[in-house]
Parts: C-alpha cells; sequence; structure tokens
C-alpha cells in the first residue's frame, strides 16, 4: 500500500463517571485508506499501550454492523459522516491525509460516560424491560403461515425491528430524545398479530420508562433518522404517538383494573 | 403542545380573516366586526379565557420541554452536532422554536397593550356606524401603521410567525400521530404554505397602510 495517511485526532477521555474529562490530542500515523474507524483506534491504542500510556476506550463487539455496541461521535456526527452505517463499518477512506477528527461519546444524561468513549446504555435495557417483549410463551417455532401476516405490515415491522439500539438517535437529537428507539421497538410489535394483544399496556410502559429515564422531548427535528445507522424512519414516532392516544382514550379494561388498583 | 399549537394556527386563521378587511381604506367594514366582537359580551370573555387558556398552555409547555431537553443533554459537544441530511426537517424553524415563540410572545404582550387595550372612545377613536357610536379601532390601527418604527416591528416579527408555523404545523400533525408515510410530505408542505400565507396575510397590512401606493389612507 502506497504511504498511509497521517490524522490528527482530538479524543474525549474520562477516567470514570465521577471525574470530569477533557478533549485530548493523538497522532494517528500512517494509517491505511481499507482500514474500519475502530481499526484506526486499534493502530493508536496499540502505540499508547507500547509507551505505557492508558489506550482510548471504545465499544465494539460485531464489528460488522449488526450488534450495536460502537457508536462513537465523529466530527460532530454519531458514526461519522456517512449514512446509514454504523462506526465499526466506516472506513478510513472517508477521510483524508492530514484530516482533525474529534471523537466524542454519545451526549445524553440517560447515557452516563463509563470510560472515554464508552457510554453505559441500561437505560435502553429499562425501557425494554417495561415492556419491548411478548409475554405469552410462544413455544417451539410456528408453522410459517399459521400466522398470516399482510406484506405492507411485514415490511414495516421488519423496518422497525432493524433497530441494534445503539442510541445513535439519541445523540443525534438536538432534545437528546429515545423517540426513535423506543418507537421502533413498539412498532415492530404493535404491527403484528402477536404483539397487538399487549399493544396498549406496552406503548404506556415504555413511554413512561423513557421519560424517567431522564431523555428529552421529541420536537420532530428527525436528525435521528438522518444519523440511524439502520435508517429507521420517524414515521416510527408517529405511529408511536398514535398508539399512545389509542391506549390514552381507549384504555384496555386491564390497564384501568391497573390503574384502579 | 400539538393540540394548543393547532388551536394557536386557528386563532391566527381567524385573527387574519378579521384583519383582512384592514386592507379597505374605509373603516365601516373593520369596525364593523371589531363592534360585532364587543356585542357578544360575555361570549367574547369566554373565548378570551379560552384562548389565553391555550396561549398560557402552549407556552409553559414549551419553556418546561426547552429546559428538560437541555438537562437531558448534559455535557455538550465539543464543536456542535452536524446534520448527515437525507429527510432531517432540521432548519432554523424546528431549532429556534422556542426563540421564535418567546419573539411573537414579547409581540403579543406588547401588541394587546398597544391596540386591544390603547386608546379607545374616551381618547376619541369613535366611529359613527348605523347611528351607533363605537370604537374607531380602524383609525387606530392606520395611525399606528403609518408610523414606521411599528411598520418595522410587526412585519420583523411576521418573519418570526412563518418561521415558527413553518416547523409548527408539519410538527403538531406528527406529535398526534396524523401522519402516515404517504402524507408526510404533503402535510410538511402544507405547513410551509400555511405559514407563509398567514405570515404575508399579516405581514402586508402594515406595508400596505404605510406606503398606501393608492393614495386613499388619510
Ligand atoms: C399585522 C398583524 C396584526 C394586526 C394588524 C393585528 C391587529 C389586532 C387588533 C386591531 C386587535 C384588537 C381587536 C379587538 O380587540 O377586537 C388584535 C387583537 C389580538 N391579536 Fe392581533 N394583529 C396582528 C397579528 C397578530 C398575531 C400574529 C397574533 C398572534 C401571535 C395576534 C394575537 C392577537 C390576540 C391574542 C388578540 C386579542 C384577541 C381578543 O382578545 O379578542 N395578533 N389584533
Ligand atoms: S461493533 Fe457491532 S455494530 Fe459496530
Amino acid at each position: 500500500m502506497s504511504g498511509g495517511m497521517n490524522l490528527n485526532l482530538i479524543v474525549w477521555r474520562q477516567e470514570n463517571a465521577g471525574e470530569p474529562g477533557r478533549m485530548m490530542p493523538y497522532k494517528a500515523e500512517n494509517i491505511s485508506q481499507d482500514m474500519s474507524f475502530l481499526e484506526m483506534l486499534d493502530v493508536v491504542n496499540e502505540r499508547l499501550i507500547n509507551e505505557g500510556k492508558r489506550p482510548i476506550e471504545f465499544d465494539s463487539d460485531c464489528r460488522e454492523g449488526i450488534c450495536g455496541a460502537c457508536g462513537i461521535v465523529i466530527n460532530g456526527q454519531p458514526h461519522g459522516p456517512k449514512r446509514g452505517c454504523t462506526t465499526c463499518q466506516l472506513h478510513m477512506r472517508s477521510f483524508k491525509h492530514g484530516d482533525t477528527i474529534v471523537i466524542e461519546p454519545w451526549r445524553s444524561r440517560a447515557f452516563p460516560v463509563i470510560r472515554d468513549l464508552v457510554v453505559d446504555r441500561a437505560s435502553f435495557d429499562r425501557i425494554i424491560q417495561a415492556g419491548g417483549y411478548i409475554s405469552a410463551k410462544t413455544g417451539s417455532h410456528a408453522d410459517a403461515n399459521a400466522i398470516l401476516v399482510p406484506k405492507d405490515d411485514s415490511d414495516k415491522a421488519m423496518d422497525a425491528a432493524a433497530c441494534i439500539g445503539c442510541g445513535a438517535c439519541v445523540a443525534a437529537c438536538p432534545n437528546a430524545s429515545a423517540s426513535l428507539f423506543t418507537s421502533a421497538k413498539i412498532s415492530h410489535l404493535a404491527l403484528l398479530q402477536q404483539g397487538k394483544a399487549e399493544a396498549k399496556a406496552r406503548v404506556t410502559r415504555m413511554i413512561e420508562r423513557m421519560d424517567l429515564e431522564g431523555f428529552g422531548n421529541c420536537t420532530n427535528i428527525g436528525e435521528c433518522e438522518s444519523a440511524c445507522p439502520k435508517e429507521i424512519s420517524i414515521d416510527m414516532i408517529a405511529r408511536m404517538k398514535r398508539e399512545y392516544l389509542k391506549a390514552m382514550f381507549a384504555p384496555i379494561p386491564q390497564q384501568k383494573a391497573d390503574a384502579a388498583g | 403542545m400539538a393540540a394548543s399549537g393547532i388551536g394557536l394556527i386557528l386563532f391566527c386563521t381567524m385573527h387574519l380573516a378579521g384583519n383582512l378587511s384592514l386592507y379597505l381604506p374605509e373603516g365601516s367594514v373593520f369596525n364593523a366586526y371589531t363592534a360585532k366582537l364587543e356585542h357578544l359580551s360575555l361570549l367574547l370573555y369566554v373565548v378570551e379565557a379560552g384562548l389565553v387558556a391555550v396561549f398560557l398552555l402552549h407556552i409553559v409547555t414549551a419553556i418546561q420541554v426547552t429546559f428538560a431537553n437541555r438537562r437531558a443533554r448534559g455535557e455538550s459537544y465539543a464543536r456542535g452536532l452536524k446534520s448527515k441530511g437525507g429527510e432531517t426537517k432540521a432548519n432554523v424553524s424546528s431549532r429556534y422554536m422556542i426563540v421564535s415563540g418567546l419573539i411573537l410572545l414579547a409581540f403579543l404582550i406588547f401588541h394587546l397593550w398597544q391596540l386591544k387595550f390603547g386608546p379607545s372612545e374616551e381618547a376619541g377613536y369613535i366611529a359613527k356606524l348605523e347611528g351607533e357610536d363605537v370604537r374607531d379601532l380602524h383609525r387606530l390601527v392606520v395611525e399606528t401603521f403609518q408610523r414606521p418604527h411599528n411598520v418595522a416591528l410587526y412585519v420583523g416579527v411576521m418573519l418570526f410567525l412563518g418561521l415558527h408555523l413553518r416547523h409548527g404545523f408539519w410538527s403538531a400533525f406528527q406529535s398526534l400521530g396524523a401522519t402516515n408515510p404517504r402524507y408526510s410530505k404533503p402535510i410538511y408542505c402544507t405547513g410551509v404554505a400555511v405559514a407563509a400565507l398567514l405570515a404575508a396575510g399579516f405581514l402586508f397590512i402594515p406595508l400596505w397602510i404605510y406606503f398606501d401606493v393608492l393614495g386613499v389612507y388619510k
């Protein structure tokens, strides 16, 4: 490979949630265009380790865009400049020799920094725990056509189910709202027969949990959709609002009993 | 926010419809309209109380939401966020709703003080209407808009009204879940048109009176 790139990194370093962090400059030298963004950070970290310094901590797991573990803000853009792409799938060919790259963690009060670029996304897990599942035992794999699902609904449910829970929507939202995530998790169940029975209880509980976690309020700006590596549409948010209003104005008997009890 | 916002858009529409008669140099139509409103007496107070409630609901929620959203971010991004493009509705309208909203609020207070609670019959603003004495609001408005600083103020503020409604209209529909992938673009475009029409409708009243190209306003 003919001569790699040299880059100037400005990276958020923070020991732990309790201590203040700050931006620190680093050099990334001889970086190949074919490396992924995380591989570039690996190269920098190897050097830091050899120099006896603490490496830059970041999250990653699958490195193929499906687990949602990676996720950092690159030059003010969650997952970097490419649309429909996770940080692990972002290649260094998106940058030029001599570029300065500012690297920060997701910024949300509901995602406290654990160290450097690693944030704690347990708030997302708690939103799911509030109702993002079907409580009935589904038994073994059902016959493919036992429940007929219209193609249109199955397509929309699949679009929603593409969410990998990375949190880029929260990071990109000027209000740090988790509405795109929550609405995707509500939509992929609300659109299918199996999910309809508990739809009203689910939407109410998940939205309550989302608000309780300290996420901001959606003002329909749409930056979440723009940053989402799975390009999930804010139509999901409209569906969530619709489901919420349905649950509010026509609660199911069970929910009325819950509220009274 | 969405429901109260739609209420305010409806109010603006009706307000503009009534104000369109200001484009007439002759005061009888506008004065007849405002006198009709006055004659509603009790009903008008009920409607006005409702209007105040809707305004308060809208403004108080807006301020709460803005503070909550600031808090939700925590540490801010070193160099801010940068859009990745696409269908995003991020623009000056959506980003600065609180700014345009507060400008409209400040204007509203001034506007009510200047016109609604401004000089009336006691100060000689009396018009004869079918033998009856009514408040000559038409003259007050015309005199107001013969002063350039008032014209500049109203024109400036109406631009912010346009900005506010450009995002607000669509946002209200989206927040109520009243959009469908197929209609969300048309709804956004309708919002832009509604914002432009309302802003322009209000905005040209002071300009029309000030420049008086037909030389018909005294
Ligand atoms: C060029 C623009 C405008 C003109 C010439 C105008 C004119 C007037 C006049 C003459 C009144 C007194 C009517 C009466 O007391 O019966 C009035 C009342 C009022 N205006 Fe405007 N207005 C304009 C724009 C606006 C805008 C943009 C808003 C909303 C943000 C607004 C909100 C109000 C309200 C709330 C009242 C009180 C209504 C009531 O209590 O009956 N106005 N306006
Ligand atoms: S590491 Fe799994 S999505 Fe990037």
